[in-house]
C-alpha cells in the first residue's frame, strides 16, 4: 500500500462573478506519494494555481476534500494550525510580495521559529546558519532586506523560510517563472537537492514544461479545470496519450536549430476556452485536432493508459492512443 | 548578401538617474538585412532592449540618456533626426512588438480604428481602404471573424488574440523592420508556438527584416537566422544561429545553453547552473565582465577587456569575446 502525502478527492474550487459561475477547479482527484517531485503543468487558466492554493486551504473548496498526511486538511487545520504548518508549507510565485518589506532576512527566516515557539536564542541563531547553508546563502544576506536582494536570492531566502520549521510537504506555486535563465537553474537544482536531502515531498506548479521533465518524478497536465493527462514523467513525456498534452510538448521549442527546423509540430488553432463555460463533452474537444462526434456529448474519464499513468480521452485506450 | 536596412555602430549607451549612472550598452554593433532575422539574447538587464529601441528614440523613462556611436535605416543616419522625424521613422519604417500588448494599444478605441488609423498615417491609405486594410491585417495576423474583431475593444480579446491584434498593428504601416521585443514571454506554450509560427509566415511573405529580442532560447532556435549574445551591455558571441547555438564558444553563451534543458534529447545535460548573478552595471570592474562568473577565469581576464575576434568567416561570420578559450582548444582566428 503506498504512503501518500497527498491525496485530493472531486475537488472542486468555484467563484461566483458577476459574469458567472467560474469552474477553476472543476473534479480532480490526486494522490502523491510520500517523497515524490510532483509537477502541475497547464496553459494559464487552467486551475493549476486554484488547485495548489485549495490543496493548502488557502482556498476554499466548494466540493471534496484533501488529505494530507492521512489526516483530513480541514479536520486537522481546525483541530491543529500550527501542527498543520509546521508540516506542510507554501513557497509562492513572486518572492518580494509575500515577505514584509521593512524586515530583514534574518527577522523574516526567524519569525516562523518564534511563533512557533523553537528553541532558545542561540539554537535559533544556529538553525538560521543551518537554513542559509541549506540554500547556499552567505551569511551576509541576515541584515539586508528583501529589496536589496536579487531575484534568485529572495526566492532562495523564501524557500529556507518554508523550511525553518522542517516541514514534509513543500507546494511551490511557479517559483521560477520570475527568474532569469541562467538563475532558473540554479533554484531548480536547489529544490532537486533539498528534495534529496530531507527527503521532502515537493509539489510543484510550471509551465515550463522541459524543467518539469528535468526534475519532477511524476507530473499532472491539466486543462480547464480538470485532469488531462498523470503519470511518471519521463514515459509520460516520451509517449503522451491525450491530444491535448501532445500538443502542449510539441508547442515547446527546442533549442537546437537543426531539430527545429525539421521537426513535425502541432499547432493547435485558438486559445482555451474561458472556464466560465466550458464545452460539452471533452473540454478540449473545441480545440482537438483528432476529435470524434463523442468527444462532444460525454466527458471522458481518467483511465489507464500505455504509459502506466492515466488520461482523460475517449481515443486513448491502454493499447492504442490518439496520434496527432 | 543584401545590404543592411537596419545597422548599428560601436553603439555606447550611458544611463545616468540622480543617483547613479550605468553603462548599459558599451561598444556594440549590429545589423540585420531584409529577409533576415537576427536574435539579441540576453538576460535581464544585459542592455539588449535598450541596444536595439535607444536609437530610435525609445528608451527607459526618467533617466537622462547619453547615446554615441551611429546608427542608420536604409543609410540614412537616424541618430541626427529631430525628434520629429524619428516619431514619423518609428511609425512607418519601423514595426515594433511588445512583450505587453497593451501597452502598445489604445483601450479606449476599438481595434480595427487603430489599425486603420496607422494604415491611413504611413501607408497613406484612403479611410475606406485603411478600413480594408484593417480588416485584411487581422486576418493575416490569424483572428478569426476579422470583421467582427475590427470593432473590439482590446479588453474583449485574449491574451493570444491582443499579442495577434499588436502584430496587425505593427505591420499596419508596412514596416521594413519588424522588432519584436520579448514577444512570447507572457504567453502559454501553445500560444507561443502559434505566435512564433505567424512572425515566421510574416517575414517571409513580405521579406522583411526581424530583430528577436529575447532570453528564450527556444524562440530563438525556432526563428532567428544569426544570434548575437549579450551580457553586460557587451557582444560575448555573435554568429549563426547553428554555430551560436551548437557549438558555443564563450563560457557565458555555454552557460547559458547548459541552463536550458532540451526534453528531446537523451543525451542533453540537464541544468547546469552557472553561479553568481550579472553584474552591477554600475560599478563596473575593467575586464571581462562576464569574469566573476566564469569557469574558465585567468588573472587577466579581470584586468583586460575581451574584443571579438572572428573564429570562423564565410557569409556569416562567427565571432567570440574570450581569448581564455580560443586560445586553450586551440581555435585558429581570422582577423
Amino acid at each position: 500500500m503506498t504512503d501518500f502525502a497527498i491525496e485530493a478527492t472531486g475537488l472542486k474550487v468555484h467563484f461566483k462573478t458577476g459574469a458567472g459561475l467560474v469552474r477553476a477547479v472543476d473534479g480532480v482527484d490526486l494522490s502523491i506519494p510520500k517523497g515524490a517531485f510532483h509537477g502541475i503543468v497547464g496553459e494559464s487558466g487552467c486551475g493549476k494555481t486554484t488547485l495548489a492554493r485549495a490543496i493548502i486551504g488557502l482556498q476554499s473548496s466548494t466540493e471534496g476534500s484533501v488529505r494530507i498526511n492521512g489526516r483530513d486538511r480541514t479536520d486537522w487545520q481546525r483541530a491543529d494550525r500550527k501542527g498543520f504548518a509546521r508540516a506542510v508549507q507554501f513557497i509562492f510565485q513572486d518572492p518580494l510580495g509575500s515577505m514584509s518589506r521593512r524586515q530583514t532576512v534574518g527577522q523574516t527566516l526567524e519569525e516562523p521559529l518564534l511563533i512557533h515557539g523553537i528553541g532558545t536564542a542561540s539554537e535559533r541563531k544556529a538553525r538560521l546558519a543551518e537554513l542559509l547553508d541549506l540554500v547556499a546563502l552567505p551569511s551576509t544576506v541576515l541584515d539586508r532586506i528583501p529589496r536589496s536582494l536579487s531575484g534568485g536570492q529572495r526566492q532562495r531566502v523564501s524557500i529556507a523560510r518554508a523550511l525553518a520549521l522542517n516541514p514534509q510537504v513543500l507546494i511551490c506555486d511557479e517559483p521560477l517563472s520570475a527568474l532569469d535563465v541562467s538563475v532558473r537553474a540554479q533554484i531548480v537544482n536547489l529544490f532537486a537537492r533539498l528534495q534529496a536531502q530531507l527527503g521532502l515531498t515537493i509539489v510543484i506548479v510550471a509551465h515550463d514544461l522541459a524543467i518539469v521533465r528535468e526534475v519532477c518524478s511524476e507530473v499532472t497536465v491539466m486543462y480547464l479545470g480538470r485532469v488531462a493527462e498523470q503519470g511518471v514523467t519521463k514515459p509520460l513525456f516520451a509517449d503522451p496519450a491525450h491530444p491535448y498534452t501532445q500538443a502542449l510538448l510539441s508547442a515547446v521549442p527546442s533549442p537546437d536549430p537543426r531539430i527545429e527546423a525539421t521537426r513535425p509540430r502541432i499547432l493547435l488553432a485558438g486559445d482555451p476556452p474561458s472556464p466560465r463555460n466550458p464545452p460539452p463533452g471533452c473540454r478540449f474537444s473545441t480545440r482537438c485536432p483528432v476529435v470524434e462526434p463523442q468527444c462532444r456529448v460525454t466527458e471522458p474519464q481518467l483511465r489507464a493508459v500505455k504509459h502506466q499513468g492515466q488520461a482523460a480521452c475517449h481515443l486513448a485506450a491502454a493499447e492504442t492512443h490518439a496520434v496527432i | 548578401m543584401s545590404t543592411p536596412v537596419y545597422a548599428v555602430e560601436n553603439l555606447v549607451i550611458d544611463l545616468y538617474t540622480p543617483t547613479v549612472s550605468v553603462r548599459a550598452v558599451d561598444g556594440a554593433s549590429f545589423h540585420v538585412s531584409p529577409g533576415e532575422t537576427l536574435a539579441i539574447v540576453g538576460e535581464s538587464g544585459s542592455g539588449k532592449t535598450v541596444m536595439t529601441l535607444g536609437p530610435l528614440g525609445l528608451m527607459p523613462e526618467g533617466v537622462a540618456v547619453d547615446l554615441r556611436g551611429t546608427a542608420r535605416a536604409d543609410g540614412r543616419d537616424i541618430l541626427t533626426l529631430s525628434p520629429a522625424e524619428l516619431s514619423a521613422l518609428r511609425g512607418g519604417f519601423f514595426g515594433v512588438i511588445f512583450q505587453d500588448p497593451m501597452s502598445a494599444l489604445n483601450p479606449m478605441l476599438k481595434i480595427g480604428p487603430q489599425l486603420a488609423r496607422q494604415a491611413q498615417l504611413y501607408a497613406g491609405l484612403s479611410p475606406e481602404a485603411a478600413r480594408k486594410e484593417g480588416v485584411s491585417l487581422l486576418a493575416r495576423s490569424g483572428i478569426p471573424d476579422p470583421e467582427d474583431r475590427y470593432d473590439r475593444y482590446p479588453h474583449e480579446l485574449s491574451g493570444g488574440m491582443l499579442q495577434r491584434a499588436m502584430i496587425a498593428l505593427a505591420l499596419a504601416a508596412r514596416p521594413r523592420v519588424l522588432i519584436a521585443d520579448e514577444p512570447t514571454t507572457a504567453l502559454d506554450a501553445t500560444v507561443q508556438a502559434q505566435i512564433l509560427a505567424l512572425i515566421r509566415t510574416i517575414q517571409k511573405e513580405d521579406g522583411i527584416a526581424v530583430v528577436l529580442i529575447t532570453h528564450d532560447i527556444g524562440a530563438v532556435s525556432v526563428l532567428a537566422d544569426r544570434v548575437i549574445v549579450l551580457y553586460a551591455g557587451q557582444i560575448a558571441e555573435e554568429g549563426s544561429a547553428i554555430d551560436v547555438l551548437t557549438a558555443p564558444v564563450h563560457p557565458y553563451t555555454r552557460g547559458l545553453l547548459a541552463s536550458v534543458p532540451d526534453f528531446r534529447s537523451e543525451s542533453a545535460t540537464g541544468t547546469k547552473e552557472i553561479p553568481g548573478i550579472p553584474p552591477n552595471q554600475a560599478q563596473l570592474m575593467p575586464g571581462c565582465r562576464f569574469a566573476d562568473r566564469c569557469d574558465r577565469v585567468l588573472p587577466a581576464c579581470h584586468s583586460h577587456r575581451p574584443r571579438l575576434q572572428t573564429i570562423a568567416t564565410g557569409e556569416v561570420p562567427h565571432r567570440v569575446a574570450c581569448p581564455v578559450v580560443i586560445a586553450a582548444e586551440g581555435i585558429a582566428t581570422h582577423d
